[in-house]
C-alpha cells in the first residue's frame, strides 16, 4: 500500500472520526435528520477541514511553537466565517436554518483542530489534503449513513431540494427516529454495527494468520 | 415570568445536550465515573456565565462600530480560550484546591461547543444582561444535570452483560437517546 493511500484510508475506515475516535458528534446528532442536510454538512466540513489542512502546514515552519493553538484557532475560526457567509448567500432557506449554528461551531469541532495540531503541523502540504480529504471522507460516509437510515426508516421518504420519493408506506414508518431521541439511537445503532463488523474482519486476519502458521 | 420560561426552558424543556446535541464530545468522553462529570459540570457553569457576560459586552461594542456581522465567530472564540486560560491561571495561583480538582477540564472546555453556542444564541435571541445570566447559568446547569444523571446510569451500565460490537459508546448513546425521550416531556411545558 502506498503511503498516502494509508494516509487516506486511516482517515475514512481505521481511525474514523465519528465512529472509531468519536469526535465532532455534535453535526453527527444534529444535522442526519434528512440527507440533504448531512450532506451540505459534509461538504462544508470538508471545505474548512482541507484548506485548514492546506495553510496550517504551508506555514508550519513560520509559526513559533508557544503560540500555535491561538493561530490554527483563528485561520480556522475565519475560514468558517468564510464558508458561513458563502452558504448563506447560496444555499436555499431552509437548509442553512436546518444546518444553523451546527456551521459556525465547526470552530470547536475537534476534529478540525485534531488534524491541525496532530498532523497538518507536522507533515508537507500534499500529504496534509490527502488527509484532510480522508478524514472529511469518513466523517461524510458515517453521517450520511446515519441520515439515510433515520430518513428511510423515521419518514418513510427520500427527499431532495422538494422533490421526495417514497420508500416505505406511513403506516411502517418508526417515527422516533426523526425525533431526537431518535438521533442518538440510530447513531448508536450505526456504531454497534461498524464495530461489529471490524471485529469480525480483525478475527478473520488473525484466524488465516493461525492457519499459515 | 419570562425569566423562569427562560431557565425552565434552558434546564430541561431544550436542554443543550439532549435535545439540540451540543457538547456531544465530552458529554461521553467524561461521563465514566461520576466525580469526573461533577467536576466538568462545575467547570462549565463558571465558564460559560462569565464568558457569556464578557461576550455580552463585547457584542454591544462591535455592534456600534459596525462589525459584527463577521468578527463576531473570530472574536467569540478568542474571549472564550483566552478566558479559560487566564481563568486557569487565576485558580492555579489562588484557588489552588479548586485548581487541583478542575485538573485537565478546564483547558478541555475550550472546544466545548456549549460555550460558543450560549455567545452565538444571546446574540442572536437578543437578550438583555439579566436575561443573558439567567440563560447562561441555567444551560451550563441544565448540562451539569443531564451529564452528572448519565454518568450515575454508565457505571451500572459497566457492570451488565451485553454483545461484544456495543460496548463502550455504542450503548452510551442508546442510553443518552433513552434519556432524550424522557426529557422529551419536559417540553410541553408553557409559561
Amino acid at each position: 500500500m502506498s503511503k498516502r493511500l494509508k494516509i487516506f484510508l486511516n482517515g475514512l475506515i481505521f481511525e474514523n472520526p465519528t465512529l472509531v475516535i468519536f469526535l465532532g458528534m455534535c453535526p453527527a446528532l444534529g444535522t442526519t435528520n434528512t440527507v440533504e442536510n448531512a450532506c451540505y454538512m459534509s461538504l462544508c466540513v470538508l471545505a474548512v477541514l482541507v484548506l485548514s489542512n492546506i495553510i496550517i502546514s504551508s506555514i508550519r515552519k513560520i509559526v513559533p511553537n508557544e503560540v500555535r493553538i491561538p493561530v490554527y484557532i483563528i485561520i480556522i475560526a475565519t475560514l468558517v466565517s468564510v464558508i458561513d457567509m458563502l452558504f448563506h448567500a447560496y444555499l436555499s432557506y431552509d437548509v442553512y436554518s436546518a444546518l444553523g449554528s451546527f456551521i459556525s461551531l465547526i470552530v470547536v469541532n475537534c476534529i478540525i483542530l485534531g488534524r491541525a495540531e496532530s498532523f497538518a503541523s507536522k507533515n508537507t502540504v500534499v500529504d496534509s489534503i490527502v488527509d484532510g480529504v480522508g478524514y472529511a471522507c469518513g466523517f461524510a460516509a458515517s453521517i450520511i449513513v446515519v441520515a439515510l437510515f433515520r430518513e428511510v426508516v423515521g419518514t418513510g421518504c427520500l427527499s431532495w431540494a422538494g422533490h421526495s420519493v417514497t420508500i416505505i408506506p406511513s403506516a411502517y414508518v418508526i417515527s422516533i427516529f426523526a425525533s431526537n431521541s431518535g438521533a442518538f439511537i440510530a447513531l448508536g445503532l450505526v456504531v454497534a454495527l461498524f464495530t461489529a463488523v471490524m471485529n469480525a474482519i480483525k478475527d478473520r486476519k488473525a484466524k488465516k494468520l493461525k492457519e499459515a502458521k | 415570568m419570562e425569566i423562569i420560561g427562560i431557565a425552565f426552558a434552558a434546564l430541561l424543556g431544550s436542554n443543550i445536550v439532549l435535545s439540540r446535541f451540543l457538547g456531544i464530545c465530552p458529554f461521553l468522553g467524561v461521563s465514566k465515573k461520576s466525580s469526573n462529570a461533577i467536576g466538568m459540570g462545575l467547570a462549565l457553569i463558571v465558564v460559560v456565565t462569565l464568558s457569556s457576560m464578557i461576550c455580552y459586552g463585547l457584542d454591544k461594542l462591535l455592534v456600534l462600530l459596525g462589525m459584527a456581522s463577521y468578527l463576531e465567530l473570530v472574536v467569540f472564540i478568542l474571549v472564550i480560550a483566552s478566558f479559560v486560560q487566564l481563568l486557569e491561571f487565576f485558580l492555579k495561583k489562588y484557588i489552588p484546591s479548586l485548581y487541583k480538582s478542575l485538573g485537565v477540564y478546564l483547558p478541555l472546555i475550550t472546544t466545548n461547543c456549549v460555550v460558543l453556542q450560549v455567545c452565538l444564541d444571546l446574540v442572536s435571541r437578543e437578550y438583555n444582561f439579566l436575561q443573558t445570566i439567567t440563560y447562561s447559568v441555567s444551560t451550563a446547569a441544565g448540562y451539569m444535570l443531564v451529564i452528572v444523571l448519565f454518568s450515575f446510569i454508565r457505571m451500572r451500565l459497566d457492570n451488565q452483560e451485553m454483545p461484544k460490537a456495543f460496548k463502550g459508546n455504542a450503548i452510551a448513546l442508546i442510553t443518552a437517546g433513552l434519556m432524550a425521550m424522557a426529557f422529551m416531556a419536559f417540553s410541553g411545558f408553557k409559561f
